[in-house]
């Protein structure tokens, strides 16, 4: 064993080595955990089959339906209202793909079923020090439990289903130390377009990010998820938080943990940057200065603190980002009044992020004129909400409940922002048309979300705060 | 099947989107992601800058000026291909007809999901993007052979493209069947880890 201090991602990257890499040549990296879903897989099913080979670990591979699926109920005769015939037909694909491969599917009927982020953690899939890919650029969300975990495009799925191997070029790596101690009031959320407006959109590009400090270590394993959800929004492909007895606890008794967990704990708690590792890049933030973050522009680093108003532009492209949003710099966030609320994603679908939704929702009234989407992640987290009875705060304030789903986040299943609206949400990107042909989205918090639908236009959520 | 045809040397008139941060949700936005297939996808690369909602070209566009197979190169704004790793944006970008994407810094999956589809991602200096840009009419040169990028004023740009997916794109290597290739050490490394199913 060489002495030299090691960071986390040097550890969990070396457990993973095949074949090392070399000026002409990558690394072959092993992949523990492959996640599947409808929309990035069929191409590379197809092309599996075109050279006859099968899934090579259909036990390490995992399917479920999350992202052109409608997230209202079927009708009578059991038909699911999908946008398109064709949105159907990538679903029965995928049913039909998975089947033929022996490959297991969280689908229709399952109570597994979900977004595909929230069900892996959820289950005891993903563990820490495993490598994770899914054909989602927002796997990095499984970072939060000391994994690399990365999104992968379709031809990658095809090598990692045909050989549970990618080549790969280590990244550099970068540590963000977020220290202090966080206001009351102040979310994962807001830590997370903190750092990505300090890191800039495509600030991470080329790093494997550690995050690190009080402040990391503080967060809840929701929280954590949510900062390591958005790593890709500053350009990062993964993020990562080393595992301690919270992602011990939290992991505890879920479906697919190792039998002898004690042990197996005790190997994760040893999986953290040693004192002295050395990384290509830091950067440290200070936590207690963050407060409740909206974007404002349309990219995830173009946002800042609510109470300072929608900032005066300081170059073209905040020029043209203000005008696409239908915002004028030097307003308070007051003056735009938000037409739609969207509560859910892979980023704040959670049990945790309903909570604090509903919080502050309980016993009000979603504003006139404003229509407000809450979706859970998934399929126990909608069972568990509606054991709470959280279902029921939201439709008694006038909010629409929904099926699982990555639903208005990516908008491909019809559930859209109109053009010109504009939309309050806890998803990751607030690009052009995102949620919609012509949609604007604000990036917030479920507190600032669920605040801004009772106030009409974006507020800071500290102001409706009350004892459950 | 996913086999390059080789690429070297070619010159082409560029097109210049000088945006910056052009996401994979401008390239092709989420709503044409339901196929299965990878046909077709070029027309409706760039979709909502391209067609107004009831369907008739924006005349002005870029992608609507000119011809696809004389314009091979596209010349973006800094971090091209941000956002999401649907490979659908480089299968919509090489169906429409480019064979080469510019920009002073480009996505990492996009990259990546270029490199596997023939589309050259070249990272080129704020002076040379600066050149591109003020001459948007321009013929350049790509030789991946010399890694050298060539503008019409002479000026030549050494770029970097990572040294494997180089020679696949110099050799027509297939990716797929390298790594199925690799699979006697991938089941050694499974034993030795007690990672066999």
């Amino acid at each position: 064993m060489s002495s030299q201090p090691k960071s986390l991602f040097e550890k969990v990257w070396e457990r993973h080595i095949v074949e090392d890499e070399s000026a002409d040549r990558p690394a072959v990296l092993y992949i523990d955990l492959h996640l599947v879903h409808e929309v990035t897989s069929p191409q590379a099913f197809s092309e599996l089959d075109a050279r006859s080979l099968k899934v090579r670990r259909p036990d390490r591979t995992f399917a479920t339906l999350d992202h052109s699926i409608p997230t209202l109920g079927p009708d009578a005769e059991g038909n699911r209202p999908y946008f398109t015939p064709q949105a159907k037909a990538q679903v029965e694909t995928l049913e039909r793909n998975t089947a033929a491969h022996g490959v297991k599917l969280f689908g229709w009927g399952s109570e597994n079923r979900g977004v595909v982020h929230v069900i892996g953690p959820e289950m005891g899939l993903t563990q820490p020090g495993y490598t994770v890919v899914c054909g989602d650029s927002h796997t990095s969300t499984h970072g939060a439990f000391g994994c690399i975990a990365f999104g992968i495009g379709t031809s990658e799925v095809g090598h990692v289903l045909a050989t549970q191997c990618l080549a790969q070029r280590k990244p550099k790596t970068m540590r963000i130390t977020v220290n202090g101690e966080l206001k009351p009031g102040v979310s994962g959320k807001d830590v997370a377009l903190a750092i990505i407006q300090r890191l800039g959109f495509g600030g991470g590009t080329g790093y494997a990010l550690e995050y690190t400090g009080p402040v990391i270590e503080a967060l809840d394993m929701e929280g954590r998820m949510t900062v390591c959800n958005l790593s890709i929004e500053a350009g990062a492909r993964c993020g990562m938080i080393a595992p301690d007895q919270k992602t011990v606890e939290w992991l505890r008794g879920r479906a697919y943990v190792p039998a002898d967990y004690d042990a197996a704990a005790a190997e994760w708690l040893k999986l953290k940057s040693d004192d002295g590792a050395v990384f290509d890049d830091e950067i440290v933030i200070d936590g207690s200065v963050i407060e409740p973050m909206a974007t404002w522009g349309t990219t995830p680093d173009q946002g800042g603190a609510i109470s300072k108003g929608v900032p005066v532009a300081s170059n073209e492209n905040e020029v043209k980002a203000l005008n696409y949003m239908g915002l004028h710099g030097g307003d308070s966030r007051s003056v735009a009044k938000v037409d739609v609320v969207f509560i859910g994603s892979c980023t704040n679908g959670r049990l945790a992020d309903l909570r604090a939704a509903a919080d502050i929702l309980r016993g009000r009234k979603v504003a006139d004129g404003v229509r407000m989407l809450v979706v859970p992640g998934s399929e126990q987290v909608r069972i568990d909400a509606v054991a709470e009875g959280l279902d029921k705060v939201f439709t008694d304030a006038g909010a629409e409940w929904r099926l699982p789903g990555c639903s208005m986040c990516i908008a491909m299943n019809g559930d859209f922002v109109a053009p010109g609206q504009l939309a309050v949400s806890t998803s990751n990107r607030n690009f052009e048309g995102r949620q919609g042909p012509g949609s604007r989205t604000v990036l917030a918090s479920p507190a600032t979300a669920a605040a801004s639908a009772i106030a009409g236009h974006v507020v800071d959520p500290r102001d409706y705060l009350q004892s459950a | 099947m996913s086999n390059q045809e080789p690429i070297n040397t070619f010159s082409s008139r560029i097109a210049v989107l000088p945006e910056a941060n052009i996401d994979t949700d401008q390239i092709i936005p989420a709503r044409f992601l339901t196929t299965t297939t990878k046909a077709g996808l070029g027309d409706v690369a760039f979709n909502d800058w391209r067609y107004n909602a009831d369907g008739s070209k924006k005349p002005d566009f870029i992608l609507n000026t000119i011809d696809a197979s004389e314009h091979r190169v596209l010349v973006g704004g800094d971090n091209f291909g941000c956002g999401s790793s649907r490979e659908h944006a480089p299968w919509a970008l090489t169906d429409f007809g480019f064979k080469a994407v510019i920009s002073t810094n480009i996505a990492d999956i996009f990259k990546s999901n270029s490199l596997k589809n023939g589309l050259l991602p070249i990272v080129v200096t704020p002076e040379i993007h600066e050149k591109l840009l003020k001459n948007p009419q321009q013929r350049v040169t790509i030789d991946l052979e010399q890694n050298q990028l060539s503008l019409e004023d002479g000026t030549v740009f050494v770029f970097h493209i990572e040294a494997f997916a180089r020679q696949c794109l110099l050799e027509g290597v297939d990716a797929m069947g390298w790594i199925l290739n690799r699979l006697p050490s991938i089941e050694s490394y499974e034993q030795k880890t007690g990672k066999a199913a």
